[in-house]
């Protein structure tokens, strides 16, 4: 109940008139760098660092925390619009947003986007202020073999979900691999995979990889189509985003089961990235539309949006109460609390509980904010798909690569997003999944390094991952997950053995 | 009012130095500065901070734009600078990396094409247990993990760097054998300790602080020859200055920091340097910096010149033997 208090005294200090008119300010901006791939959260919030030098703490933080969430979704529409992902964490948005938008439905699937995450949003906020106490002592739970099992937990839910035969997902996924592993190693500090190039040196990063094989691949994709989009049809009206407003509570379960997992892969912290894929995994093998998924399913894009802004919300307490950034625009804002002079850690909410609760009210009203703004811009984006091909088409190709030289500033990224984008088309013309590749790049490195570290702490013993009933729990939860489908197939088999065919 | 003073002591020492460097180079476009960590790092931090001061004292015309290279443990940074030889508006922050990095992995560059500018800090080093752990001193420590080889983990940032270099010099003083636990970063080593799944780590103050004020962890000695500059109280009883000095608790080891350096290409004017040295030197006479120094229990230490090269030279030596003896020389 204390920290209903703390929260109300919270409100009073984020709501004046300077503070919202900052978050508009933050939400704006942070919707146009969201908007340009490669530009991002991280590099946004780093290029405004500076400004907020000679603001006070609160307001600073009020200004960077709106453009992060500005940048998540504006992160989403490009997802959705052109299936070139924004951040990594939308990457799960584009498997049935893009087709949806396809179909001519961009104004239904964005405004599902941005409703499903501001109620991820709110639940990782509420979840906050709750429990914060607690989330911040069981976060001290976790060491190597926990982090391994989480990431464990979310490849296997994503492992036989796609159509793709299981030799494709397997080469695809060991690409991924591949592709996480370049650049200097944390555990032994070798470089590996960088053939002499000092451009591979810090590894290849994710974005350009992203912007490769969505964008200039689905660009090329297109190009041989015919050169043109098929939502050109589609009307906007204002009145289907209202239309759209009433469809989502049909979609309350997977709203609060993704909730569930965006807020518990926040804080373990799996991040959202992976809270996104393992929601996304589990809406599709749970629901009754299973098929329909990948083809322009609404549930399909109301599960990783919801699950990515809840693990992003509340990935914000970690950073809060134990100094430990859980993404890497959390890490900017970490930087930039020690410059304010705060020192984020355990002490941070007894020594500057002005400044905590007044950060956490301002992620209510900033993600309110956001939301109503964002609804506001999709005729405005939605309209764009109207434009002529040959029109938008070279304004992608120019945006993507400009996207990709932000990232580091490097000419070199730009060969390499092409050399992706080839990739990209083949993987399609091939029938091979993107996804796999996507998931293992993304988690990859850091669920090796999680084994690595792990197998120096038990000398070598694989019991580590059995050794408390954390762990425990979570890698049989993963592996019920990684053989269900082996075992429903072979169960089906045993009892039916002519109908298999049947098994679901 | 304290920080008009300042200003104005900064401006006579500007005033004063400008007749020896008055051979007047300056810069005439944004001035870049390279981190060599990524965004949030300590490197970072220190970085922003001096950009930060410089942009609020106006110490320099032209504005800064900083730019973050930390792939690779910032060898990404360093083949940067070395590439823009010549270049005088590209400064580059890093710690002793900087000379240290080529000899652990194969980089494209070598120190000595890198022009050392000034070294404006000492990070300090310690020896940190959880708070209810029973070691009431680093003596007591070390004897348990000699009386038990290859149990107790020693949790640090990356492998073969600062920390793990750290770790191989109390084993060979004392005896003991650790399990070294490479981590992302200090943060993380830190909050593997409170959370009880490592024995010990050797963070920075600032990277420990907010877990010793919080009752998690507790240092027990500090790798410096004198004890740390006196401050307020962290916890109830203690401050910094009660820590003693490794040396004191019983651990041989009587000195390891990590200076926090800046540098420029090779191949710039010696104005060039004179004049960046000089702005540095201004920063680091701001009560901000002292500010932040503080804040980090770091130890204020401004060398430039023949001063930085030979404190280079013997950091150099001192780190290359351990990495000999370890094996982790490369080539």
């Amino acid at each position: 109940m204390e920290n209903f208090a703390s929260l109300l005294h919270g409100f009073g200090v984020a709501l004046t008139t300077y503070h919202v008119a900052l978050m508009m300010i933050g939400v704006l901006l942070g919707i146009l760098v969201g908007v340009l791939p490669g530009l991002g959260a991280p590099n946004g919030v780093s290029l405004l660092l500076p400004l907020t030098f000679t603001m006070d703490p609160v307001a600073a933080i009020i200004l960077l925390t709106s453009m992060y969430w500005g940048a998540l979704f504006g992160g989403s529409t490009t997802s959705i619009l052109f299936n070139i992902p924004g951040e990594p964490s939308s990457v799960a948005t584009t498997f049935d947003g893009y087709p949806m938008a396809r179909q001519g439905h961009a104004t239904q699937a964005l405004t599902l986007a941005f409703l499903s995450a501001g109620f991820g949003a709110l639940v990782g906020v509420i979840l906050i202020t709750v429990l914060s106490t607690w989330v911040a002592k069981f976060a001290l739970r976790f060491s190597s073999p926990e982090y391994f099992a989480v990431y464990f937990l979310a490849f296997a839910s994503f492992i036989g979900l796609g159509a793709a035969s299981s030799f494709k997902t397997i080469v695809s996924m060991g690409l991924g691999f591949a592709f996480a592993a370049v650049g200097m190693d944390t555990v032994s500090g070798g470089l590996r995979l960088t053939y002499g190039f000092n451009e591979l040196l810090s590894g290849i990063s994710f974005l350009i990889a992203v912007i490769g094989l969505f964008g200039i691949g689905e660009l090329m994709l297109t190009m041989e189509e015919g050169l043109r989009f098929n939502g050109i049809s589609a009307r906007v009206k204002v009145s289907d985003v209202l239309k759209t407003i009433k469809t989502l509570p049909r979609y309350w379960v997977t709203l609060l089961r993704s909730s569930a997992i965006g807020c518990w892969m926040g804080i373990t912290p799996g991040g959202p990235t992976a809270a996104s894929f393992m929601s996304y995994g589990l809406a599709k093998r749970l629901s009754r539309r299973k098929d329909n998924f990948g083809l322009g399913e609404p549930e399909g894009v109301v599960a990783p949006e919801t699950a990515d802004h809840a693990a992003g919300s509340s990935a914000i307490l970690p950073m809060l109460a134990l100094g430990v950034p859980g993404s890497a625009t959390a890490a900017v804002m970490m930087g930039g609390l020690m410059i304010w002079g705060l020192n984020p850690g355990p002490m941070l909410f007894i020594e500057r509980p002005d400044f905590v609760w007044g950060l956490i009210a301002s992620m209510y009203l900033g993600n309110i904010v956001a939301v109503l703004m964002v609804l506001a811009t999709i005729p405005l984006f939605a309209s764009i798909l109207r434009i002529p091909f040959a029109i938008i088409g070279p304004v992608i190709v120019v945006v993507c690569f400009i996207g990709a030289y932000t990232v580091a500033g490097r000419p070199f990224d730009l060969w390499l997003a092409l050399a992706f984008g080839v990739v990209g088309y083949l993987f399609k013309k091939l029938d091979y999944p993107i996804a796999p590749l996507v998931l293992a790049m993304v988690l990859g490195d850091k669920a090796e390094d999680a084994f690595r570290q792990s197998m120096i702490m038990s000398r070598g013993s694989l019991s580590i991952f059995w050794s408390n009933g954390l762990v425990t729990t979570l890698m049989i939860i993963g592996l019920v997950l990684a053989l269900g489908p082996v075992l429903t197939t072979a169960f089906g088999r045993l009892i039916r053995p002519k109908a298999s065919s049947a098994v679901a | 009012m304290l920080k008009k003073t300042s200003w104005l002591v900064a401006t006579a020492v500007a005033i004063s130095f400008g007749g020896i460097a008055q051979a007047d180079w300056k810069p005439t476009k944004p001035v870049e500065f390279v981190v060599t960590s990524s965004p949030g790092g300590g490197t970072d931090n220190f970085a922003r901070m001096v950009q930060s001061i410089i942009a609020k004292h106006k110490l320099m015309e032209q504005s800064v734009v900083v730019t973050n290279k930390g792939g690779g443990s910032g060898a990404e940074g360093f083949i940067y600078t070395k590439v823009a030889a010549g270049d005088s508006h590209k400064l580059t922050f890093g710690t002793n990396n900087a000379y240290l990095l080529p000899y652990v992995a194969k980089l494209a560059y070598k120190p000595d094409e890198l022009t050392p500018v000034a070294a404006m800090a000492l990070d300090e080093f310690l020896l940190w247990v959880k708070a209810d752990a029973p070691y009431q001193d680093a003596k007591s420590y070390i004897e348990a993990v000699k009386a038990k080889p290859d149990t107790f983990k020693m949790g640090g940032s990356q492998s073969k760097d600062t920390d793990q270099t750290l770790t191989s010099l109390i084993q060979d003083a004392t005896g003991a054998k650790f399990i070294y636990v490479p981590f992302q970063g200090g943060g993380a080593a830190g909050v593997q300790l409170a959370g009880g799944h490592i024995d010990s780590n050797t963070n920075n103050p600032n990277e420990n602080a907010g877990q010793w004020k919080a009752g998690a962890i507790k240092p027990l000695c500090v790798f410096s020859p004198t004890r740390l500059q006196e401050g307020p109280k962290v916890t109830a009883t203690m401050g910094w200055s009660d820590i003693p000095t490794c040396k004191e608790a019983g651990v041989p080891v009587d000195q390891f920091q990590m200076p926090r350096t800046v540098w420029l290409p090779g191949g710039v004017s010696p104005e060039t340097v004179a004049f960046y040295a000089d702005v540095l030197k201004k920063v680091s006479e701001t009560p901000e910096w002292k500010e932040y120094i503080e804040r980090t229990s770091q130890t204020n230490r401004f060398l430039a010149g023949e001063e930085l090269k030979s404190f280079i030279a013997s950091d150099d030596s001192k780190n290359r033997k351990v990495f000999e003896q370890e094996g982790w020389v490369v080539r």
